[in-house]
């Protein structure tokens, strides 16, 4: 590892801070959707949607900001794009600087917007009447677990953003991430699924994150899913991580 | 121009050339780019790189700024083995491409700043006001580049090339897309620099530009170097000046157009 690379990072970082601070359009689109799902299922599905609590807004907040993450990385992945396209990253990479920082500041700024991103989607619920009587731990994991979550999504994003022919191209691919929550625990109880639908939603990485944000807000116990849920999230980390790094590698060398 | 900004960090390094280059090879699947490229750039000289779209010119500066590996052959930059001792190379080099690589939601100021922060320079503040000054850009300093015309965006991109004082400046295509004023402008900034001690290797393909401004010229086509030298020494290749009732010097327009033999597909513009 290259002394500098705390410090280009940083550097960096800084940088696309400052793209953020100027664009904050990025940050607001990242919130829209969730906030219009939000909306659309309390006020309108939510009256008939039987999921045995009280609060539909408290059961659907956690599939809501799993939605403001897969939503919010897909500018990670069109920031990296344009870096590639201008001169910008070949001027970087011809310089004497830690190359791994090029990819970490990009990482990093993902996760500061998503995090304003999901402060604000919190807000809005809060607005809609989500209250939840978990205490400062309790809290504190919620955004463990969030913040995890977004660093192997973004890792995911990274990949595109090398790779990809045409900025459509750079951000399609969150598509499927943002819809993943829908065959879920995130939106309505699993056990109305048919079989294989239910079997899939069950074991996808979604609905044990979702059930474990779920349980820290009711002040539930968290059982399995929450070691399921940092198995998920580790594990697509490091997966994502690995090949974010080879097509990097194959990009600069 | 501060005095650390100035100094060559050449003096060490004797009279080897600055960039020295034997038998590069680099293919892209079936297409040889590079079929065994020879040069040699002495400190301190502009040296241009001429030849048509597609001959290659791209892919020699971008294996001399690390950017790309060579299949065969050695590349010397500074004295360092762009192969072995790539970090060493990025250390003696900058790289203005041939799209300008600015950061077009910063200022020019922030643009400066940030490429000397990146080069670990102290000061990065006064480094670039300096730059700013220099490159007739205070006043522009403080806004967007996305606001900069061409030629600006050209000039800031050069100044950026120039933080950290590297010995070795290449410039892929400077004045691709400028207005004719713009064009004028980067050239004085070139001969400035050459003229402060920087080797600049030029890629161009403009003819009148290497003429303009070329100590060197060397001419890339099919993967090889066919001709280097200096102005002079190619117009010699010709025949000399015809004499019908004007006297007519060969240009070197048709030094190259000859030597490519692309004159007969080349239509008059």
């Amino acid at each position: 590892m290259n002394k500098h690379f705390l410090g280009d990072t940083a550097v960096l970082l800084g940088r696309s801070l400052r793209h953020i601070s100027r664009s904050p359009d990025t940050i607001i689109t990242t919130a829209v959707m969730p906030i219009a799902f939000l909306l659309l299922f309390v006020y309108v599905f939510g009256g008939a949607i039987q999921t045995g609590t009280d609060s539909y807004v408290n059961y659907l907040l956690p599939g809501i900001l799993l939605i403001t993450i897969a939503s919010g990385i897909s500018y990670t992945a069109f920031r990296l794009f344009l870096d590639m396209q201008g001169g910008i990253f070949e001027r970087f990479q011809s310089m004497p600087i830690a190359r791994p920082a090029v990819l970490w500041a990009h990482v990093l700024t993902s996760l500061v917007a998503n995090v304003i991103s999901l402060v604000v989607v919190v807000l809005v619920a809060l607005a809609m009447g989500f209250r939840s009587g978990a205490g400062v731990l309790a809290w504190l994991a919620v955004g463990g677990i969030l913040i995890l979550f977004t660093l192997a999504l973004t890792w995911i994003a990274v990949i595109p953003g090398l790779s990809a022919k045409s900025v459509d191209g750079a951000s399609a691919f969150s598509y499927p991430l943002i819809f993943l929550p829908f065959v879920s625990s995130a939106f309505v109880p699993t056990d109305t699924m048919p079989g294989p639908v239910r079997a899939f939603a069950e074991h996808q990485p979604v609905t044990s994150i979702v059930n474990a944000i779920r349980d820290l807000f009711t002040e539930q116990p968290v059982g399995a899913d929450i070691w399921t849920a940092l198995a998920w999230c580790v594990g697509i980390l490091v997966v994502a991580y690995v090949f974010a790094t080879v097509s990097y590698r194959r990009r600069i060398s | 121009m501060l005095a650390a900004m100035s100094i060559p960090a050449t003096t060490s390094q004797g009279q080897r050339p600055a960039i020295h280059v034997q038998g590069l090879e680099k293919s892209y699947k079936e297409l040889r780019v590079l079929r065994g490229v020879d040069l040699a750039v002495a400190r301190g000289s502009i040296f241009a790189l001429l030849g048509s779209n597609g001959a290659g010119k791209t892919t020699v500066v971008k294996i001399l700024s690390t950017l790309l590996r060579a299949d065969a052959g050695t590349a010397l930059v500074n004295g360092f083995d762009v192969a072995t001792q790539a970090a060493e190379v990025r250390e003696s080099v900058s790289l203005t491409g041939q799209f300008a690589a600015v950061d077009e939601i910063l200022s020019g100021r922030e643009n400066l700043v940030l490429i000397a922060r990146l080069r670990h320079l102290r000061d990065p503040g006064v480094i670039a006001d300096d730059l700013l000054r220099r490159f007739s850009l205070t006043e522009a300093g403080a806004r967007r580049v996305a606001t900069y015309s061409g030629g600006m965006r050209r000039r800031l991109d050069i100044a950026m090339s120039l933080i950290g004082n590297p010995p070795v400046i290449f410039l892929d295509e400077p004045t691709t897309g400028l207005d004719p004023e713009a064009r004028i402008e980067v050239w004085q900034a070139v001969r400035e620099l050459a003229e402060g001690g920087t080797t600049v290797l030029l890629t161009t393909q403009y003819l009148d530009e290497a003429e303009q401004l070329a100590d060197q010229i060397a001419i890339l086509h099919e993967g090889r170097i066919i001709v280097d030298g200096t102005l002079d020494e190619l117009k010699r290749l010709l025949p000399p000046a015809e004499v019908e009732y004007v006297e007519k010097q060969p240009t070197l327009e048709d030094v190259f157009l000859t030597l490519v033999g692309a004159r007969a597909d080349k239509e008059q513009r």
